[in-house]
């Protein structure tokens, strides 16, 4: 069993979107929102995401193929 | 009685023991030190700082160190400098510049590094490790070697070559990771997970930030124990703009300044700057971007204290601007041609966007203005080497000189008067 822990930052066009949802449903994960801030028109997320390694994998590409911008909580990580 | 309570989550405030973590376990928040601030009030005296090195660790007891042997690679206590000439190029009356190209990897990451190194070496790690594009990994190196552990650095597989000998010369092993940015930032951020390592901005996130907060301090100290009236400076993730605030909040805290009333203004580059567009649409929301400007050492599209940073813009009266590229070099050249210092590209990054406030009338004139200078020029000179006037090439020939000589004439300096004092 594997976990991440990721921001998920949604354009105006996901944010009516059940993008989280879909996720649990199509992979082998369990995600555990614990801070998000989602308005009329932008929104991001702070969650866990559970499961075997690849499928967390598969599932992490599968939202960024939907158009979700997923960083790791810690934001930018490389720096100058 | 302990200066340093723990950790507390930014977020929801949860308290943790001062262990090597960086986010709280229940919100994900980031983890920042907690203080007793009446017990480092007893602690600490002007006289007492006043009596300590001449380096950062004279302000120890504002620092989460609890051991007698710190990592000391002399960091800090740079020279803050009244820019006349600089001044009145800007048509400020009241300007000094904070000159942190001088420490020893020649940029400020030698003070947040020296606290990540100290502490890594107090919670018992042999291995230092960090993922940088340039200044931290240089930074982190020099610590290691001086502390006697091993280092990682790991770096983007298409760094210049020229950027990796900054750090390769202090002996770590260098990670080349091939794939686009985000990717190095993702898998960094599990590597930091998976190992017993102590990650400078990762795990040892929480320490290594608070380095920052002493260049508050020095700028209060050098001018006579009082805070500026406004301060500009670089920002990349924010993580230094917000302790800077931090600094001289804890100074006004345990009464070594009278208050801590200075408007805090961020400057960013034009081609990463999602701090200054959320200021722009008057937002605390900061919006990822890709970043593309010449200011690589600013080049943090998602900065993770960009929220926090917008929140001391807005609760200090300060400003957040944006400076292009163009005028990035024009702010290098100026700070070279009117102050004799070379700054790296975030040097330009801070003149320029003080030049474009003050133009806007956004800048008080009399305002004492101290503008933080972070990085050595000599870190990024391609940035201005096809922007500067080749030389005169002449044969070893008096005549040929005086020739030559007569017909360009010698360049007047942009700074008019010099007589400069040093505060």
């Amino acid at each position: 069993m594997g976990r991440q822990r990721v921001k998920f930052t949604f354009p105006p066009d996901l944010v009516n979107q059940p993008v989280v949802y879909l996720m649990g449903k199509q992979f082998g994960v369990v995600t555990n929102i614990r801070r998000a801030n989602v308005t009329r028109d932008r929104g991001w997320m702070i969650l866990e995401i559970t499961g075997p390694s690849d499928e967390i994998e598969k599932a992490i590409a599968w939202a960024r193929g939907q158009g979700v911008r997923v960083d790791p909580i810690e934001g930018d990580v490389v720096a100058g | 009685m302990k200066r340093v309570r723990g950790l507390q989550c930014r977020e929801c405030g949860r308290e943790y023991p001062a262990d090597p973590i960086h986010v709280c376990e229940y919100c994900f928040g980031p983890l920042e030190v907690a203080y007793d601030y009446d017990a480092i009030a007893r602690l600490v005296s002007r006289a007492s700082i006043a009596a300590g090195p001449r380096t950062l660790w004279r302000y120890r007891h504002l620092l989460p160190i609890e051991a007698e042997q710190v990592v000391d690679t002399h960091a800090g206590f740079t020279p803050l400098i009244r820019a006349e000439n600089l001044g009145r190029a800007l048509g400020l009356r009241n300007l000094y510049v904070k000159n942190d190209t001088v420490n020893p990897t020649f940029s400020f990451k030698d003070r947040p590094v020296a606290m990540a190194a100290t502490k890594a070496r107090e919670f018992g790690f042999d291995t230092l490790a960090c993922a940088s594009t340039g200044n931290l990994a240089g930074a982190v190196a020099a610590a290691a070697a001086k502390a006697c552990m091993r280092a990682c650095i790991f770096i983007p597989a298409d760094l210049e070559p020229s950027k990796i000998v900054g750090a390769s010369i202090y002996g770590p092993t260098v990670v080349a990771v091939e794939g686009t940015y985000d990717d190095v930032n993702r898998l960094c951020s599990e590597i930091a997970d998976q190992y017993a390592w102590a990650f400078a901005n990762i795990n040892m996130r929480p320490y290594y930030s608070e380095g920052s907060k002493t260049l508050a301090f020095e700028v209060a100290e050098q001018l006579g124990w009082r805070v500026p009236d406004r301060v500009v400076v670089p920002v990349a993730s924010g993580s230094m703009f917000t302790k800077i605030w931090r600094g001289f909040n804890e100074l006004a805290k345990v009464g070594l300044v009278d208050q801590a009333r200075v408007r805090m203004t961020v400057a960013q580059a034009e081609g990463c700057a999602p701090i200054v567009e959320a200021f722009r649409r008057h937002t605390l929301s900061v919006e990822p971007v890709k970043p593309h400007t010449i200011a690589k050492s600013l080049a943090i599209g998602n900065p993770a204290d960009g929220y926090y940073s917008l929140r001391i813009v807005k609760e200090s009266g300060g400003q957040a601007e944006a400076a292009t590229d163009a005028e990035v070099v024009e702010g290098m050249r100026l700070l070279a041609r009117t102050e004799g210092i070379f700054a790296e590209t975030a040097g330009g990054v801070t003149v320029a966007v003080l030049q474009k406030l003050v133009e806007a009338g956004k800048v008080d004139r009399d305002e004492l203005v101290v503008a933080y200078i972070t990085g050595n020029g000599l870190k990024t000179p391609e940035a201005v080497a096809g922007h500067l006037e080749r030389p005169l090439t002449i044969p070893p020939s008096f005549k040929r000189f005086e020739e030559q000589i007569a017909a360009v004439g010698l360049k007047r300096q942009t700074g008019a008067p010099a007589a400069t004092s040093v505060a």
